[in-house]
């Protein structure tokens, strides 16, 4: 946007004038024009692969237990819609459940590891350990220790958000300009005027990030969980739909998977925009 | 007006620092007063533990041993009383607050002001400072000055006793500077305000101050308490007087002599 902006020359002084000189009108004209190419690449960009994997599954025969064509996985998503609405929704409310008990922990842990410096030196490292066991070997453990419920599958969705939410909203609180914490001891602060009035806002941007990532991650966990001895849920849908050589069915639900965690990570990014413009803090 | 006569006093004031290596002195035996509604700048090399000093007299660091006395009270006394204003080297606002609302923020934490309290309100103290038009800016959206200004009104908040000020100006372009300079003058013959000024430049600490504080680095020791020899009325043409030109030059072959 800014190359344009230099070929065209200066910006338009008096934009409240009703005509239009020609430099105006062709400023706005290539700004349009970017603005549309912006939008139409990449969608051209999904259209070809879609087209080139039609193309590959047509020519090679590749048969229908193997992989599926884009058109069968449309036809799958149309006429199952229902089964995998049924199976998207225990997802949903595990990674979502997840999301949240995983990262209100790592608030709540952060804020005492960043008041009770012991503490963070004691069980930093437990936590560091427990992050280094992949989600897979963590998945038996809890199901053995939660039964096969939703809540072994809310516990690996929340493990998953609470170790970058913790390391980041440390780092956040900590990392708050330290003559400013200067000023709040020259004001007389207390301990919790600084955490809310200087730590807390200044952590958000570091939050708001780690958010993104859990996001996605939350989803992630709880499809894992359901891997082991679930019968509803993407996780045990995409596990039947193997077993069953049904690849449309396994395409499809991954579609629905990864359409889920996209607006989940898209829903995080709104409100983050919504907060820290607020605060003004996006651009500082 | 203040019963006692020092805004502050140090005496045999030694600050040693321990670091995992080794140990420190960044101040050895340093004794100086500041009068009630003077004006004091700390003037020496980077090491000199200038901007120590400054922070002893605001309670921020507890010296190691010998006294101080602020506003009649001991430091911490002093700093619960809220009777200090600080100005540090970067304006350190809070970005996601206005310019107004950085001003205010005294009043939002320890209490807020005493009822007795002069100066209470954030949007006279921004006029004071030149910033009225600009109450609702973000600091993203200020100049380094402007920025800097604006925590000049912060630190007035309150009408402080006395003003403690961390080379504020040394960022800023030396237009910028200048201009600010002037202004700091007219707002400490407006608030009556004491204020300990730390800079190592020795046109800035003859031009504000009344005198000037020479240390010497490694550790930081007093060379000399000078007491400047100008009008009280000043404006920057002074500076291009012969006068003032021998005054600095005095000044810097003070600090010429504790480098070298």
């Amino acid at each position: 946007m800014s190359q344009s902006h230099h070929a065209l020359g200066p910006v338009p002084a008096n934009p409240a004038s009703n005509t239009l000189s020609a430099d105006e009108v062709a400023f706005a004209r290539a700004r349009q024009k970017a603005r549309l190419r912006r939008r139409i690449m990449p969608v051209l960009g999904v259209a070809s692969v879609l087209l080139l994997w039609a193309a590959l599954v047509y020519w090679l025969k590749v048969p229908p237990f193997i992989a599926p064509s884009p058109q069968m996985v449309a036809v799958t998503l149309w006429e199952k819609s229902g089964l995998l609405w049924t199976n998207l929704l225990p997802t949903m409310i595990e990674s979502i459940a997840g999301f949240l008990l995983g990262n209100l922990a790592a608030v709540v842990i952060a804020t005492v590891f960043v008041h009770k410096k012991t503490l963070e030196e004691a069980f930093f490292p437990v936590v560091v350990v427990i992050n280094t066991i992949p989600v897979v070997a963590k998945a038996p453990i809890l199901v053995l220790l939660l039964g096969n419920g939703m809540e072994p599958k809310i516990a690996i969705a929340a493990l998953i958000c609470f170790f970058p939410t913790l390391v980041n909203m440390v780092r956040g609180l900590e990392s708050v300009n330290p003559q400013a914490m200067e000023l709040m001891r020259v004001l007389s602060a207390s301990k919790r005027e600084v955490f809310f009035k200087l730590r807390l806002p200044h952590s958000l941007p570091y939050l708001f990030s780690a958010l993104k990532i859990a996001a996605s991650t939350a989803v992630i966990g709880a499809i894992v969980g359901e891997w082991i001895g679930s019968t509803l849920g993407i996780g045990a849908l995409i596990i039947q739909a193997t077993y069953a050589f049904d690849s449309a069915l396994l395409y499809a639900t991954v579609i629905v998977g990864s359409c889920f965690s996209m607006s989940f990570f898209l829903l995080i990014s709104l409100i983050e925009r919504l907060v820290l413009r607020q605060t003004s803090l996006a651009h500082s | 007006m203040p019963s006692h006569e020092h805004a502050v006093s140090c005496q045999n004031v030694t600050v040693r620092f321990v670091t995992e290596e080794r140990a420190v002195t960044a101040l050895e035996d340093v004794s100086f007063t500041v009068p009630a509604g003077g004006f004091l700048t700390l003037l020496g090399p980077s090491g000199c533990g200038k901007s120590t000093l400054l922070r002893v007299v605001a309670d921020l660091i507890t010296p190691s041993s010998g006294t101080v006395e602020v506003l009649g009270k001991t430091a911490e006394q002093a700093r619960l009383d809220r009777s200090l204003g600080f100005v540090f080297q970067d304006a350190a606002l809070l970005p996601w607050r206005t310019a107004l609302e950085n001003v205010a923020l005294p009043l939002e934490v320890g209490g807020g002001l005493k009822p007795s309290s002069r100066f209470t309100s954030p949007r006279d103290l921004l006029a004071l400072v030149g910033l009225s038009a600009w109450e609702q800016a973000y600091p993203h959206q200020l100049s380094g000055g402007m920025r800097q200004r604006v925590a000049i009104a912060r630190a007035l908040l309150g009408g402080p006793r006395l003003l403690l000020m961390d080379e504020p100006f040394g960022a800023l372009d030396e237009m910028t500077r200048d201009r600010l300079n002037e202004e700091l003058r007219r707002i400490w013959a407006e608030t009556g305000t004491s204020i300990l000024f730390v800079t190592h430049s020795v046109y800035e600490a003859a031009y504000l101050g009344e005198q000037v504080l020479v240390l010497s680095p490694n550790p930081g020791r007093v060379v000399r308490q000078v007491t400047v020899d100008l009008p009280r009325e000043r404006s920057l043409a002074l500076r291009d007087t012969p006068h003032f030109v021998e005054i600095a030059a005095e000044l810097r072959a003070m600090l010429g002599r504790v480098t070298s």
